[in-house]
């Protein structure tokens, strides 16, 4: 299965029905793709909008409705537009249930880094911040290991944080890790993935159990 | 009272050296027309207050290739090469500020405060240097208002009263930077009489806006 697809259908699961939802920019978006049957959720852009729906169809675009990452969206029946001192208000104010973002790194404290790379690409953490310090649940979407195979699941993030001790769980290519008090805990590991492989690239310190389960079976 | 003016008349008011607020998220909602007149003028060493700087050829992006822009504070600038180059070339001081946090400081300063207590920032770079407030045993950031001499912005439609109402994405910062200039200029698509917008459609009151221009002049 594709890495994108297999994190972001892992992640989907996590979604329960009425749940108010931001989706970062990038990978977090493939998520919109595999809401299970039976379960709606409410897209949030942090642009302004509640009730987002899909990219319209060639033709359809409309020039003042485009979602945070720039795309143009539609909008849905019950679509609520707002300005971006609201938005954020709902962002910071903790009415999000969750929010999914991509990572540069993530470490067993919860800690989150996913704005800059001193020296190298300082973007910006736009509404990043607001997302992580606000959301009733933060989950992380991200590949296991960087472009040169190294982990980014880390005991201490080395970049500089998106906020401190927020996250709930990350979702990788390889794995389900859920922050605790005590540490990541190992809740599944992807088909076709062993434990070994897994503790291999991860940095990180593991909290394992006899009850690890497995994602991602075609 | 509001007065409707020429895009070159409202330019030309800008000088170098202030400080504008400018609307829009990824130049959506941004006032374009307005942002055009002031590359062709070529005002230099303004101050820039904006969501995002938007792209090279798009919303503030504009200014930023032009070099009109001397400091910024904004929370993205990953889509407009030309302003990562400019940072680092020393050639724009940018102060980067949470999207969020941003909002409620510009609204702070519309709305006759000092600032915002958020915890938005706390364990970060973002926090360096600033005081930190707590309020019921919680920690927050004391982030100070941000002023502005100009704020830019877009509606679709106006009354002749300067009461504005927007669509859909487009309206994003439009109010919040509308309340916080100290001379407010909107661009707008439609100049409708007095009494033919709904009250209760209104999202930006007229007493915000001073000056009217037509996007389409």
């Amino acid at each position: 299965m594709d890495k994108r697809v297999l994190i972001g259908k892992r992640i989907a699961q996590e979604l329960r029905d009425g749940d108010f939802v931001n989706l970062g920019i990038g990978l977090p978006t493939e998520v919109a793709n595999h809401i299970p049957s039976g379960v709606h959720v409410i897209f949030q852009s942090e642009n302004g909008m509640l009730g987002v729906g899909p990219q319209p169809g060639t033709g359809k675009e409309d020039p003042d409705l485009i979602n945070a990452g720039g795309g143009f969206v539609t909008q849905l029946p019950g679509c609520a537009y707002f300005d971006s001192a609201t938005s954020f208000a709902i962002i910071r104010g903790g009415h999000l249930d969750i929010t999914v973002l991509g990572a540069l790194q993530v470490d067993q404290h919860g800690n989150l880094a996913n704005w800059m790379i001193p020296g190298k690409l300082v973007p910006g953490m736009g509404g990043a911040m607001d997302l992580v310090t606000g959301a009733k649940k933060v989950i992380v979407a991200m590949e296991h290991c960087d472009k040169n195979g190294g982990s980014k699941v880390l005991k201490q993030c080395s970049l500089p944080l998106t906020a401190a001790g927020k996250v709930s769980l990350i979702v990788t290519d390889m794995a389900v890790l859920e922050v605790t008090p005590a540490g990541l805990l190992l809740k599944e590991i992807a088909a076709g993935c062993t434990l070994e492989q897994v503790k291999a690239a991860t940095e990180a310190e593991l909290i394992t159990s006899n009850k690890i389960g497995s994602f991602g079976e075609e | 009272m509001v007065k409707i003016i020429s895009i070159r008349e409202a330019a030309r008011m800008i000088k170098p050296h202030d400080r504008l607020l400018i609307s829009g998220f990824l130049a959506v909602g941004a006032p374009e027309r307005l942002i055009d007149e002031l590359v062709a003028l070529g005002t230099k060493d303004l101050h820039l207050v904006v969501i995002a700087s938007d792209w090279e050829n798009r919303g503030v992006g504009k200014l930023i290739v032009n070099h009109q822009i001397k400091s910024a504070q904004v929370s993205h600038c990953g889509t407009n090469k030309a302003m990562q180059a400019q940072m680092n070339a020393g050639e724009v001081e940018v102060e980067l500020v949470p999207q969020g946090t941003l909002l409620e400081r510009v609204r702070a300063a519309g709305a006759g405060l000092g600032g915002v207590l958020t915890p938005t920032g706390l364990g970060t770079v973002v926090a360096d240097g600033k005081d930190i407030i707590q309020v019921e045993g919680k920690p927050f950031i004391l982030e100070k208002a941000i002023h502005g001499d100009y704020a830019l912005v877009k509606a679709w439609k106006a009354d002749k009263r300067g009461n504005l109402i927007y669509r859909k994405t487009a309206r994003n910062s439009n109010p919040i930077m509308a309340m916080t200039g100290k001379i407010t200029i909107a661009e707008v698509d439609e100049i409708v009489e007095v009494g033919e917008l709904d009250p209760e459609q209104i999202v930006t009151p007229g007493i915000f806006v001073n000056y009217l221009v037509r996007s389409g002049e």
